[in-house]
């Protein structure tokens, strides 16, 4: 309670200096993509959530108006070139097997609904598995072909791609069962404060989102709208390189892409977001 | 041919006779300035899409000279009064001598 008011103060003086909220984006704008797809960019927070939040909220709500329509037609989403070329190599065939993911998958929009349960616990080989770690298996196992490089270009223009059939799901992350211990250790590295400045992401996502950090807002650093097409460094970014740019910013060590810790550190965060629409790639700064 | 050339055109469909219609093109090319340098310290050949054109029934609706500071995937967003349906031819001419076309057409309602 303390912490909201004092939330609230720093708020009511922001919006002295600036002005009615000059700088934030449309606080009731509504994200459809072409036209069509409906996203669900604040919904009820998740059970699990019930003490933390109220209400969970897309990152595209945080951003200005200009970001944000980039979002709203696929034309305009430089996120969507990448998409083409993940298609490329969804149907071309690769590895000692001559087999392309098309030949068993179908056509990509098969795939709807995939991205949006992933990370998720695979049986067989008793592990939490995030999407390019089951990319990477499809590679090795059944097309003989070479794994992709976490976050790298090939695995994250795959991820970009199905992601995009998925949009206007809702992110369904379960978080108990066999997998229930991993989303534990997410959740525990997700309240750790790390670094000089001593910051864990709960200090600035759950604490201060909405709020400025230096010349930006503080998004809930959700993650449904990953992979994210960045103006700042105009390629698509991953959930991994994210989160280790937020780690580093809190001047730690971080891990490395692909590590156990960020896989249990994705599948929870992707929990946080469980009711939000999957939008990726979605467009940010 | 520069690799990985694609380009990408937004048209509507269709349009009242004398409507200005909004178009979007987009063409994916490295557009490689001819100012940088490799790692061994060699200039990297200047590779750039040098004019683009846009002609609507053999009219000329825009014709641009791009230079080398014209970033990654051009992006020219422009209008156009329509007054009969017909097509829209776009032009890319590449520095290599490719030329990359695409047309699409309006009704008119």
């Amino acid at each position: 309670m303390k912490k909201q008011m004092r939330n609230s103060i720093v708020a009511i003086a922001a919006a002295s200096i600036f002005g009615a909220g000059a700088a934030m984006a449309d606080e009731e704008a509504e994200l459809v993509i072409n036209g069509e797809i409906e996203i669900v960019t604040k919904t009820a927070a998740p059970a699990h959530l019930s003490d933390a939040l109220d209400e969970v909220m897309s990152g595209w709500r945080f951003r200005a108006d200009l970001t944000q329509e980039m979002q709203m037609d696929d034309f305009d989403n430089p996120g969507m070139l990448w998409v083409e070329t993940g298609l490329d190599s969804w149907v071309a065939a690769e590895g000692t097997e001559g087999k392309s993911c098309a030949d068993c998958h179908g056509a990509a929009e098969e795939m709807a609904g995939v991205k949006a349960v992933y990370p998720k616990w695979n049986e067989d080989a008793g592990e939490v598995r995030t999407l390019q770690m089951q990319m990477n298996d499809c590679r090795t196992n059944r097309m003989g072909a070479e794994a992709w490089g976490y976050d790298k270009s090939p695995a994250i223009n795959m991820e970009a791609l199905l992601a995009s059939v998925s949009r206007g799901m809702p992110v369904n992350v379960a978080i108990d069962g066999p997998g229930q211990s991993t989303w534990e250790a997410g959740r525990e590295l997700y309240y750790t404060r790390t670094g000089q400045l001593d910051l864990s992401c709960a200090s600035c996502h759950e604490a201060n989102y909405g709020n400025m950090i230096r010349a930006d807002h503080l998004s809930q650093g959700q993650i449904n709208g990953f992979p994210t097409y960045r103006l700042k460094n105009t390629k698509l970014n991953g959930v991994h390189s994210r989160f280790k740019g937020c780690i580093r910013d809190t001047r730690a060590h971080t891990y490395s892409p692909g590590s156990a810790e960020f896989i249990a550190l994705e599948m929870y965060v992707a929990s946080r977001g469980n009711g939000l629409s999957i939008e990726g790639p979605s467009v940010r700064n | 041919m520069a690799s990985g050339v694609k380009p990408r055109v937004k048209v509507p469909k269709t349009a009242a006779a004398g409507d200005t219609v909004t178009l979007k093109t987009l063409i994916s090319h490295k557009m490689e300035s001819g100012q940088r340098k490799d790692g061994d310290g060699n200039l990297i050949p200047r590779s750039i899409i040098n004019r683009f054109t846009c002609d609507f029934n053999g009219k000329s609706v825009i014709d641009v000279t791009l230079e080398s500071a014209i970033s990654t995937n051009p992006y020219f967003e422009f209008d156009a009064i329509v007054d009969a349906a017909g097509d829209f031819k776009f032009t890319w001419y590449d520095d290599d001598g490719d030329v990359y076309e695409t047309t699409k057409s309006i009704k008119v309602a």
